[in-house]
């Protein structure tokens, strides 16, 4: 079930735009800035909220890759793989993450800590390489540099 | 000389954004206010599109022109929209958040500008999920543009009136492209759409929309303020205006640049970026982004413009450069560029979504020490199948541009791949 | 018309139509995938590449999607240039990356547009050789099985059934090569057109999982053309079968009729056929005999001719209705339907004869421009119809993509310019509706009111219809709502039918029509039947059941013919009926109440193993022909019933021709036996038909001699003529490098639109005249103190008597229940599933779970038709209704 927090914000985004259905990524977000990720139920859920099916609501969901549709850690890094960085040193910082880590992309460390997960260019490319955790940009990685930025994340 | 730089030259040098009040002093909103105060829509149309503003999210088409697709008088079509595509996710390009993170008032005058000249009532900024800097300045500009009367309801006591929403995306290079956007924006998945009909006409909800990108709306204020002979005056070419060129890659100072339009590729990599790292040479560029096909030493000079760069054989897109060094692999670049496109396809037509996956698949084996002699002659195939036409949107003939240009002018390297049965560049 | 140079040669192109419509039109063989014709265009998967030049000075051309190009004037393509060729061949390449290449384990092999279209182009060898991605698939339910591995992305099954069909638990997921199309969970597919899919998929995603359990390929069928049985609508239909199994039906295009789609009833209730229940073999007091003995037993039992009773039936074919009738006599012959029911069949027909409004098509009908339905929830008392009903609210936004000059076969782009714009359809029933989401506005009030409310419309649009007295303020405005679209329509329709059982709602609709057509409105009015042969029935003349069971001649006997006199009847008065006959003769072809009750039993073939003519509610008389020769003492009911002077089907029609004047036509509803194209018969067995001479070879090494049909021009065989036969007779669509159902393209002279040969079918129902309004206009409906006025709610699966013995619509039948709204409901004491109730049906107490129904009207009941609690019951009916404590 939606909170009445959830439901509330998911309302205020109605009033701005002409259809129900146009909230829905809105609302998968908010649901997702709860609770880290959108579940069945949530999807359910939700999908009622905006008169739509649950299949509607998943279509949409399965499309954009901001929206987590399996449990996420306490963090999400997202390591950039576009070309950039790719020039810059991506695939050691790569190597250096999943060492660290101890995972691959699309896996969640067993403290559920950090899941980590590519994503592409992030319109840092003249700080190259560049990685984003929780909505925080970091850039100019390197192996230092991204140790204390993992430190920074409890 | 000291070259003016209207769109950055206001931009903060410690990193904080332009408040309203700052934007005021160097003159902002008073585009806005002329056109409201001594100038018809038409009128603003006709100034944009007199002053040659040509589109900066790629493509280049003339703003003006576009606006003037948009029926208008009392039978038009109504809620009419106008949206500012900030989905910015070209690999290799960085120029839109910076403006929007550096100067978001500019922005929004722009996009208000733009909704005037096309008697909009709602607009939208259609921005990237992962641009939360720009997103929470530009969030706080709109809120202070509202407070101070520029937006809403009897903006500067005119009858005209807009709403801007500010709608953060959920990832998806297709958003980007604007019919992909609208769906996006309605709620759907981000497939493109037929045209005709054209977004002018019939776009978001069936209503006509414009879209443009973040950086031609920031030209616009300007053009309006000071006029399109001053505006023509800030180019080196028949493209008019300033354009923000970058760099990427392993130059010197990577970064991005206003200068006029047209100034030759030598000059930005060598005087701005301040040429390549030691010890290592250029081999070749992708000027405007990750979808545009690859030139090389022979074009240093070209003027980058729209006409001079398609002259070259490629496309200034968004004036964004990624140079290649000698120490990096092209076959790795390409398969890194592929996989990006393969990755973002966005399953709608055949050739994008099965061409480029093979072509990923070719070129990741070829860097692994897997290629087959065949494989060159199956990548040449893929570029012809993915060429414009044969595609139903923009996507995959900008994916085949690099793919294209890399096996021309980096054939031996490809086939060094195949006949050694590794990466040259790996250890 | 304009001239258009394919390949230099010079053709005559409509410039309205696009260029693969008009090259597969011209019969040139052009591959695709995400366009079809009921679908229209949208340029996804790349498959109908040609190249295009701008003028004959151009010679190096561009590629363009034939399907996104319209046949302007003038247009210069080529399907052979070596750039398209290539380019095709790549397209399917690409589609075949990842594809199983599974084709001998794949039930679609043999019949796979994909596979046809691989040939088309010449791709023949894989040069990938990369790892294919694979995916989960899905349980669906009972009729559709899932297999995803084979998807090529065409996107047409989402296209058909969201934006078609108006189904909303199927979807597209994921993005790139990794799109994904089913549910979002398991589970059974909702809309009742999921079926489609089977045939709209063009390889084997989608495939019948019905026919997974005796699997036969498209070439070793035995096929006929054959009818839908399963509702009024008379949906085309072509029936296989191998080993004397019926194996499946898939659609049979009719252009007026069916178009391209069945509805799920339709397409699965075939398996009935099958059913261990079916009555094989004659029998004499319980006791298997022998068909010949059967034969004597019968001429005994009928020597006194004048002693006969004879019970027809609307789900019979009109012939057999017909040899009853001349056994019997005119005056002893009724139709086994109760009289109320009966009533509402004959003055429907009565309706449609005097006009002034005419029966339209389903073709028709997806064309009309606004529409009013009162009493009727269409999808499940005529499904096929509703499939129609949802496509004309398209009609009138269609203006608007005309306005922007949009091509109206352009169907994204029609789409996005029409948005969620919808043409007037409007609603009233007694209760929710399958169609509610596409309708304008929607009424929801007891039969009587939905009378009243069509009696309002009828009256605002002509002040000479009776005006409806103490109209609610309400009512009135949405009357003036509704009138005020009709009128402005082009091409109004009203629909109505018996669902309700009243025939005020029934007579409310002819006068809406009426009024219309007074003020110069071509208005059209469709009435719905709930059985396959009402109508024809009607047409034969005959009385209501109850008028048989009135009489009370000695020493009668009973002959009932394809009918449970059940569930017509309350226990206790069939079982009087039956009982007080001297002997009872039953033709049937699965056992039921009446079928025990026969002294002589009869196996009656089905319409899969007869010949025979339907009258649909369209009033179109259409024939069925026989799939596979009955086993021997499988029957036309006809041929049991025999006039000695009849060898043939077509003596039957001759005389049927003679003696009833309304049904004259039914001869030209398809050609006679002696038909014959190019001197043979037309094959029921592919070309490719394979084992025919080893079928039986584990019973004997002698090749069987085939059987021979003396009563169509159709043989049993491969063996005939190879032309095209004319539509009535066509027995399965195939043609060279086409042997998916796709292959119809290549008997149409113009793709989409009729059979080369001609639709078949006749009408025999034309209005004849000006009509006049009806007068008796009901009361607002009053509900009563602790009793409800119960009527019945129709089901897709469940409601019809034959198609629930198919075990796949079986798993889909409705529990039983009683429907209230919240607030009776809570009157009780009860909540959706909390409780039981008591009611007395057809003279017995019954227990059923109530079901909320929140939209019913307060005072009203509603019970599932079909409910076997509810058998015999006559509808509406006030009953009281206890809490079970
Ligand atoms: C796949 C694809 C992605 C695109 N992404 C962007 C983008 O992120 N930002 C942008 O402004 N234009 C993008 N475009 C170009 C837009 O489709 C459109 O041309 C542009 O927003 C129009 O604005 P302009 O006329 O001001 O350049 C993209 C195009 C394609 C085909
Ligand atoms: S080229 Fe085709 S599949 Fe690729 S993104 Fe565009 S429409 Fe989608
Ligand atoms: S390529 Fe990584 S930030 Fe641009």
């Amino acid at each position: 079930m939606l909170t009445v927090e959830e439901r509330e914000e998911i309302e205020a985004e109605l009033a701005r735009y002409p259809t129900k259905e146009a909230v829905c990524i809105d609302a998968m977000k908010i649901v997702q800035r709860h609770r880290g990720w959108v579940s069945d139920e949530s999807v359910r859920d939700i999908a009622e909220l905006l008169e739509m099916s649950p299949a509607d609501l998943d279509g949409v969901a399965t499309f954009y890759n901001l929206i987590f549709r399996k449990p996420v850690g306490r963090h999400v890094a997202m390591l950039c793989n576009s070309v950039s960085c790719w020039i810059m040193g991506y695939e050691k910082m790569h190597k250096h993450l999943t060492d660290r880590l101890g995972i691959q992309f699309g896996e969640t460390t067993p403290d559920n800590r950090f899941t980590l997960l590519p994503i592409v260019c992030l319109g840092a490319c003249d700080h190259a390489p560049a990685m984003l955790v929780d909505n925080e940009l970091h850039t100019d990685l390197g192996p230092e540099r991204i140790d204390q930025v993992l430190e920074a994340y409890k | 000389m000291t070259q003016e730089r209207p769109l950055t030259e206001a931009i903060p040098l410690d990193g904080q954004a332009l408040s309203l009040r700052g934007y005021e002093q160097v003159g902002g909103y008073q585009g806005l206010r002329k056109a409201l105060r001594e100038m018809s829509p038409q009128a603003v149309q006709e100034e944009v599109k007199k002053a040659g503003l040509r589109g900066r999210g790629g493509a280049g088409f003339p703003t003006g022109m576009k606006w003037s697709f948009v029926p208008m008088g009392d039978n038009a079509p109504r809620p009419k929209y106008v949206v500012a595509n900030a989905d910015e996710m070209e690999p290799g390009t960085f120029k839109d958040r910076y403006l929007m993170e550096g100067n978001p008032h500019q922005l929004i005058e722009g996009l208000i500008l733009a909704a005037y000249a096309t008697q909009a009532d709602v607009a939208f900024i259609f921005i990237r999920g992962e641009y939360k800097l720009a997103q929470e300045r530009l969030a706080k500009a709109i809120a202070d543009a509202y407070a101070a009367g520029y937006l809403g309801k009897k903006i500067l006591k005119s009858d005209f009136a807009l709403e801007m929403i500010l709608h953060v995306s959920a990832g998806r290079y297709m958003c980007g492209e604007e019919t992909g956007l609208l769906n996006a924006l309605e709620g759907k998945r981000a497939n493109p759409r037929s045209k005709p009909p054209f977004p002018p006409v019939a776009g978001l909800w069936g209503k006509p929309t414009t879209v443009n990108n973040v950086e031609t709306l920031a030209n616009v204020p300007h053009i309006i303020a000071k006029g399109l002979t001053w505006y023509q005056s800030l180019s080196r070419s028949r493209d008019y205006g300033t354009k923000i060129y970058g760099a990427s890659g392993k130059v010197k100072r990577p970064g991005l640049w206003e200068l006029p339009m047209g100034t030759p590729m030598r000059e930005i990599l060598e005087e701005h970026a301040g040429g390549m790292r030691d010890g290592l040479r250029f081999r070749g560029v992708l000027p405007g982004g990750a979808s545009t096909d690859f030139l090389v030493e022979e074009h240093l000079e070209v003027p980058m413009d729209f006409i001079e760069v398609q002259k070259a054989g490629s496309r200034l897109g968004t004036g964004t450069m990624i140079v290649l060094d000698d120490h990096t692999c092209p076959v790795g670049m390409t398969s890194n560029l592929i996989h990006f496109f393969a990755q973002e396809s966005c399953g709608w037509c055949t050739p994008c979504w099965s061409g480029l996956n093979w072509a990923k698949q070719i070129l990741a084996a070829m860097e692994e020490g897997r290629g087959e002699p065949g494989d060159l002659d199956k990548l040449a195939f893929q570029t012809k199948f993915l060429a414009p036409g044969n595609t139903f949107c923009a996507l995959a003939p900008g994916a085949a541009e690099p793919l294209q240009s890399a096996l021309k002018y980096f054939r031996e390297d490809f086939e060094r791949h195949i006949l050694e049965q590794r990466c040259p560049w790996k250890s | 018309m304009g001239t258009i140079y394919i390949d230099g040669k010079p053709y005559e192109a409509d410039p309205q139509k696009n260029l693969l419509h008009v090259c597969l039109s011209l019969g040139l063989d052009l591959p695709y995938f995400c366009w079809h014709p009921a679908l229209g265009s949208v340029g996804a998967c790349r498959q109908c590449a040609v190249k295009q030049f701008k003028d004959d000075q151009d010679k190096k051309g561009r590629i363009v999607m034939a399907c996104m190009t319209p046949a302007a004037p003038d247009t210069r393509i080529s399907l052979l240039d070596l750039d398209a060729v290539a380019f095709r061949a790549g397209i399917i390449e690409g589609m075949m990356l990842s594809h199983p290449h599974d084709c001998p384990v794949c039930d679609e092999g043999g019949e796979c547009h994909l596979q046809d279209m691989t040939v088309m182009t010449g791709h023949d060898y894989r040069r990938a050789e990369f790892q294919k991605r694979t995916f989960r698939n899905q349980d669906l339910g009972p009729f559709v099985y899932h297999e995803m591995n084979r998807c090529i992305q065409c996107y047409r099954c989402v296209r058909f059934y969201r934006q078609y069909a108006g189904g909303n638990d199927l979807n597209a997921f994921s993005l790139a090569n990794t799109v994904f199309f089913g549910r979002n969970e398991d589970g059974v597919l909702e809309n009742e057109f999921a079926g489609n899919l089977i045939e709209i998929c063009p390889t084997g995603v989608f495939t019948d999982r019905t026919l997974r359990n005796h699997y036969t390929r498209k070439w070793d069928l035995r096929m006929a053309p054959s009818i839908c049985g399963q509702c009024g609508i008379g949906c085309n239909v072509t029936a296989g079968e191998r080993y004397g199994l019926l194996r499946r039906v898939v659609n049979r295009f009719h252009s007026e009729v069916n178009g391209y789609f069945l509805c799920d009833r339709g397409r699965f209730a075939y398996e009935f056929v099958n059913s261990p229940n079916r009555i094989r073999a004659p029998q004499l007091d319980g006791e298997a005999i022998s068909g010949e003995a059967a034969e004597w037993e019968l001429q005994a039992l009928i020597a006194n001719r004048d002693q006969l009773i004879g019970i027809g039936s609307p789900r019979a074919s009109l012939e057999a209705n017909f040899a009853l009738r001349q056994l019997v006599g005119a005056d002893r012959f009724f139709a086994g339907v109760e009289s109320k029911e009966w009533t509402l069949i004959t003055t429907m027909v009565e309706i449609l004869k005097r006009g002034p409004a005419r029966s339209p098509s389903l073709n028709e009908i997806e064309h009309s421009d606004a529409v009013l339905i009162l009493g009727e929830d269409v999808t499940n008392s005529a499904p096929r119809m509703a499939l129609s009903l949802r496509q004309s609210v398209r009609e009138q936004p269609m203006e608007v993509a005309k306005k922007l000059q949009v091509p109206l076969w352009m169907d994204d782009a029609v789409r996005e310019v029409n948005k969620e714009q919808r043409g007037p359809l409007f609603i009233s029933a007694p209760f929710a509706t399958r169609l509610d989401d596409v309708g304008a506005m929607t009424y929801r009030a007891a039969p009587d009111d939905v009378a009243r409310l069509g009696f309002a419309v009828a009256h605002e649009i002509d002040a000479h219809a009776p005006e409806v007295p103490g109209l609610h303020e309400e009512v009135r405005a949405m009357a003036r709502v509704i009138a005020d679209a009709l009128k402005k329509a082009k091409r109004p329709l009203v629909v109505s039918g018996p669902s309700c059982r009243s025939l005020a709602v029934v007579e409310s609709a002819a006068s809406v029509a009426k009024a219309l057509c007074s003020s110069g409105q071509p208005a059209m009015l469709s009435l719905i039947t709930l059985e396959c042969n009402s109508f024809g029935l009607a047409l034969l003349g005959t009385r209501s059941l109850d008028e048989a069971v009135a009489l009370t001649a000695k020493d009668r006997t009973v002959i009932v013919l394809e009918n449970d006199l059940y569930r017509h009847l309350p226990a206790n008065r069939a079982d009087a009926f039956l009982e007080s006959a001297a002997r009872v003769i039953v033709l049937d072809h699965l056992a039921n109440r009446t079928a025990a009750k026969a002294s002589l039993l009869l196996p009656a073939a089905t319409i899969s193993e007869s010949d025979g003519t339907l009258v649909s509610n369209e009033g179109r008389a259409q024939r069925y022909y026989s799939v596979f020769p009955h086993q021997t003492d499988v029957r036309e009911s006809w041929r049991w019933l025999r006039q000695p002077q009849w060898s043939s089907l077509d003596d039957v029609l001759a005389d049927l021709a003679k003696e009833t004047p309304p049904l004259s036509g039914v001869v030209d509803a398809a050609p006679s036996s002696e038909f014959r194209a190019a001197g043979a018969k037309v094959p029921r067995e592919t070309h490719r038909a394979s084992g025919r001479t080893a079928m039986t070879a584990n019973l004997t090494v002698v090749e069987p001699k085939p059987p021979v049909d003396p009563d169509s021009a159709l043989s049993y065989t491969m063996e005939g003529a190879s032309l095209q036969p004319p539509g009535a007779l066509q027995p399965f669509f195939w043609s060279p490098g086409w042997n998916s159902i796709q292959s119809v393209n290549k008997f149409q002279s113009e793709i989409g639109s009729a059979l080369r040969t001609g639709d078949p079918g006749v009408r025999l129902i034309e209005p004849k005249g000006e009509g006049e309004y009806f007068t008796q206009i009901p009361r607002h409906f009053a509900r009563r103190e602790r009793e409800w006025l119960v009527i019945p709610i129709e089901h897709i699966f469940g409601s019809e008597e034959l198609s629930r013995h198919a075990p796949a619509v079986e798993k889909l039948v409705f529990e039983p229940y009683l429907a209230l709204n919240v607030a009776d409901a809570g009157s009780l004491g009860l909540e959706d599933g909390s409780g039981e109730v008591e009611i007395e049906l057809s003279g017995t107490k019954h227990r059923l779970p109530v079901k909320v129904l929140p939209d019913l009207p307060g005072g009203i009941a509603g019970i599932p038709h079909g409910l076997p609690a509810a058998f015999g019951e006559v509808f509406p009916t006030w009953r009281r209704v206890e809490r079970i404590q």
